[in-house]
Order: structure tokens, then sequence, then C-alpha cells
């Protein structure tokens, strides 16, 4: 792995600066790299399915409990708040518009990005220091399109079809606080859940989860990718990749919520 | 069975290490290369013939991986040139060197077995990427080149679940599978008991006998470089301080190679690693 040398420039910034810049370079590098070596054979289907069941398949539990909570804990907030405004009629909407539109989507990605976007920040970055990239290398074998592109596009694949089941399950526990705890109407509650919803606002969930997953995956193969200095370099890529991933989600949820509007 | 320039009167410091009558194989030129601000590589020249194994010896940090990665192209030099068969390796862009590479087999350190795969996948593995062999071509091709590295039975483990030996063994294995011209030993024995080490050796100058390779190791066993190579080098401080064939070697009159040779605490290495 070549290191690019600091120029005098560089050398001047200050030294957080200075990373994140080095950061952000990576970041696109790596980017380009995927999308340049994506529709390159040999296609390595058989990697793209494994790596599909450890990102989507094998986060199935986590992300599931994550919404069952966030959807009863939302009804059961909303629903003592708008009872002072003789309005509880409407916590079915908001628990379903919150779920599909954002809360889904953002937290299954934070979740999958503690999940997955570390294994393959210290996957890819045992790696590294054990020389099994350059391994790849030296066997004529370009380390991003064996490792990196299927992490990314599974990511990328099956995090949307895991905010649709975080969606169903999310409407559900809101529905099984307000009808079966606190006696709502479990006809009007549903009816009101799906009243004030449209297809935009489920393909918007989609999207973001999208986005988020090629966020998660290239950050976390990056920051493995780029590891220096043995076990301890490791632990920093690892932690980097979750941290970087859930600030970039974070950031990238107010854009997008912005622009899918 | 080197063409080098093997014999003559005991070489060092000043002595060319190069071969003036044949086209060497493999030629480092003037080269160079630095990390932020020490200069590992200082200007190296070597020539290495075709069939021969040269081994390249010196202290912890004095350049010899770097050296290694520059010849198989994972380093580019900052200045200077590597040719082998008379392309400049650094030259070449990404498409090329993936050719180029189909050269090269390369073991390294600790082995670098891909721990997500078994003993089998990984010595198959050049054998899928570069080779058009068949599943059960690849098969029969794993089991040749483990037997020759003296391993049986080990084709449907983990390499977790070898020693530290078996798997730098396997890691030859793997580098022989798609019959390199060129065979690149890093560290092949460091960390290891000396019983594990003497055997080692003798599987590398078993496979250099065998498959005629031009091979390039480099260790800082001494032992070992004696017994694997038709001629050692010594780098210090990014420099080839002294090229000779063993027997000549131990005789060399540099104080640099006495010391190392006798593995002395102090003397011009050290005095001059201090220094900096």
């Amino acid at each position: 792995m070549e290191t690019p040398k600091e120029s005098r420039w560089t050398r001047r910034l200050p030294r957080p600066l200075a990373r994140f810049l080095e950061n952000m370079g990576r970041f696109f590098l790596m980017l380009g790299r995927v999308f340049a070596w994506t529709p390159r054979p040999p296609y390595d289907w058989r990697e793209l399915l494994r790596q599909m069941v450890r990102v989507g398949v094998d986060s199935i539990p986590v992300v599931l409990l994550t919404a069952m909570f966030t959807g009863m804990v939302l009804a059961l907030e909303t629903f003592t708040v708008l009872l002072r405004f003789n309005a509880e009629s409407f916590v079915g909407s908001l628990v379903g518009l919150s779920m599909v539109r954002e809360l889904s989507s953002v937290l299954s990605g934070l979740i999958v990005a503690g999940r997955v976007g570390s294994a393959m920040g210290a996957e890819l970055g045992t790696m590294r220091v054990t020389e099994q990239i350059d391994a790849l290398e030296v066997m004529a074998t370009d380390p991003v399109h064996y490792l990196v592109v299927p992490r990314v596009w599974a990511t990328v694949l099956t995090l949307p079809l895991l905010i649709i089941l975080a969606d169903a399950i999310g409407i559900y526990g809101g529905y099984l606080v307000s009808v079966v705890l606190l006696g709502a109407n479990p006809v009007s509650y549903l009816a009101k859940t799906f009243q004030y919803m449209d297809v935009n606002d489920l393909l918007s969930g989609v999207i973001k989860a999208s986005v988020f997953g090629l966020l998660l995956a290239v950050i976390g193969c990056q920051q493995g990718f780029y590891t220096t200095g043995g076990a301890e370099g490791v632990g920093r890529s690892t932690t980097s990749a979750v941290v970087s991933a859930s600030i970039a989600i974070l950031i990238a949820d107010f854009f997008l919520s912005k622009l899918l509007f | 069975m080197p063409e080098s320039s093997a014999s003559g009167a005991p070489k060092a410091q000043a002595a060319p290490a190069t071969s003036p009558t044949t086209e060497p194989k493999i030629r480092l030129r003037g080269l160079t290369k630095s990390f932020g601000s020490k200069r590992v590589l200082d200007g190296v020249d070597l020539d290495i013939a075709k069939g021969e194994s040269i081994v390249i010896i010196g202290g912890s940090g004095t350049g010899k991986s770097v050296l290694l990665k520059h010849v198989i192209g994972l380093l580019k030099p900052d200045a200077g040139t590597v040719l082998v068969d008379g392309t400049a390796v650094e030259r070449l862009n990404n498409r090329e060197i993936t050719e180029f590479r189909r050269k090269f087999g390369m073991s390294f350190q600790e082995g670098a077995l891909f721990d997500s795969m078994t003993v089998g996948q990984n010595v198959g593995f050049p054998l899928k990427r570069l080779t058009r062999m068949g599943a059960e071509e690849i098969r029969a091709r794993v089991d040749e080149c483990l037997a020759m590295v003296r391993l049986d039975a080990v084709a449907d483990k983990m390499p977790s679940q070898l020693s530290g030996g078996m798997r730098r063994r396997v890691g030859f294995a793997r580098a022989v599978a798609h019959q390199p011209e060129i065979l690149l030993f890093d560290e092949p024995t460091t960390g290891l008991d000396p019983i594990t080490t003497a055997q080692i050796n003798e599987v590398i100058v078993d496979l250099n006998d065998r498959l005629k390779t031009t091979t390039l190791t480099i260790t800082h066993d001494m032992e070992g470089a004696f017994r694997i190579g038709d001629r050692i080098a010594m780098l210090d401080r990014g420099k080839i301080i002294a090229v000779a064939p063993p027997a000549e070697f131990r005789e060399l009159a540099d104080p640099g190679v006495q010391q190392f040779l006798h593995g002395r605490a102090e003397g011009p290495l050290t005095e001059e690693g201090e220094q900096r």
C-alpha cells in the first residue's frame, strides 16, 4: 500500500484537519475504485451472497428488536402527549410515518454500522496487518475488487430489505402498545396508520437505507484497508469505522430528508 | 547453477553487485525509497541472474522487506529502477502489473494465509485466479505442492489449526503452485525454533533444486543464508555493503559483515545506527 507523500502545505495544516481531509480523500478514492471495479469480471456471486447473509440475515434479530421497541416507545410517548390535545387517534399515523420515513432507516443504519461496519474494519484491518492484502495483490488479484466490491453491494442491497422488515415490526410494536396496553380501537388505529402514508414515504426510507448501506460499507472497508500498526491499528480502524460511519449516516440523513421531502 | 558473477576475489563495500556477462533476470539500479524523513533504501544496485538463489541479509529495519516489495511492484521507488526481464516495474500501469505478477510467487513472513479459507483453497487460490485449470486439476496440483513442502493430510484444515512452521510451508506451496519464474521469500524462518528453521531451509533448498527458479530470499538467519544462497548480499542503512558467494562471504574483511556474522553488539553497524 502506497502512502501519499506529505506536501509542504499539508504539513502546515492542523493534525486533526489533515487527518479528516486524508480520510475524506480515501473515502472518495475507495468509492471510485468500487464503482470502477464493479462491472469487471470475474463476478464472485457466491461471495456476494455470503456477504448478503452476513449483513442481512444475521442482522435480522438485532434490527427487528430495535424496531419493535422503537415502535413501542414511540406509541407510549406520543399517546400520553397527544392525549392532552385529544388527538390520540393520530398515534397510529405518527408511529407509522416516523418509522417508515425516518426511524427504521436511521436506527437500522446505525445498528448495522455497529455490527457490520466494525466487522469489515476489523476483518480488512487484520488482513492488512497480516499481509493477506499484499498476498492478494501478489497473486494478481485486486483487493478492492475481491474484498470490498462484494461487501459494499451486499450492504447496499440488503439494508433496504432489512428496513422494510423493520418498518413492519415497528408499526406492529406501536399497534401492540396502543391497542393492548392503552386500549385504542384496533381497526381505527390501523386505518389511521395507513391513511396518510403513501408510496413515496416508503420509498424515501428505502433510498435512505441504500445510501446508508453504501456509506457504512465503504467507510468500514476503507478504515480496514488503510490500517497500519498491528493489533492496535486494527482496534483503531474498528472504532473509526463505527464512529465515522455513524456520523456520516446522521449527516446524510439530514440532507436526504431535505432532498426527498 | 548461478550464471552470475559468483567467482573472483571476495568483494566488499565498493564491489559491484552485478553480473556483467549475462542479462540478469532482475536488475536493481540506484533504488531509493523514503518513508517520511527516513530514507530506507539509499541507492541499491544489484543484479540477480536467471536461476540464481540470492539471499539478502541485514538487521531489522535495514530495508530488506521494502526492497522485496519493490521487486514485485507493491511499492514504487522514489528514484532508481527495478528491471525484471528488462521491464521497468515502476512504469507498469495497473493492468500491466497484474500480468507481470504472474511471473512471481511470494511467501510472506507469517505465511499470510487467508484465514477464511482452508489450506487447500489457499494453495489453489493462485491456480483459480491465474490459470484456466479445472477443479480436479487444481486439487491434484494442490496435493503435489503440499507434498513438495513435505505436508500431507492438511488440505482440509484451516490455517489457524496449523503450527507456525506449517503455515510458512503452506505459504511456500501457495507461492510455487502456479509455477512462477521468480520466487520471493520474506523472512521465511523468523520466530521459529532451530529445528523447524532447519526444516524450512531444507524445503527451500529442495524447491530451488527442483524448480530451478530465480529465488530472492531475505533473512537474518545466517545459517539459513549460507545453506540457501548461491550468493549472499548484505544490506545496511539502505545500501548493499557486500555481496559474495557463501564461502567467500565468510572471509570478507568488511567490519560490518564480520560484526553481523559473529553477532557482536558493538561494531560499525550499531555505532552508525546510534549516531543517526
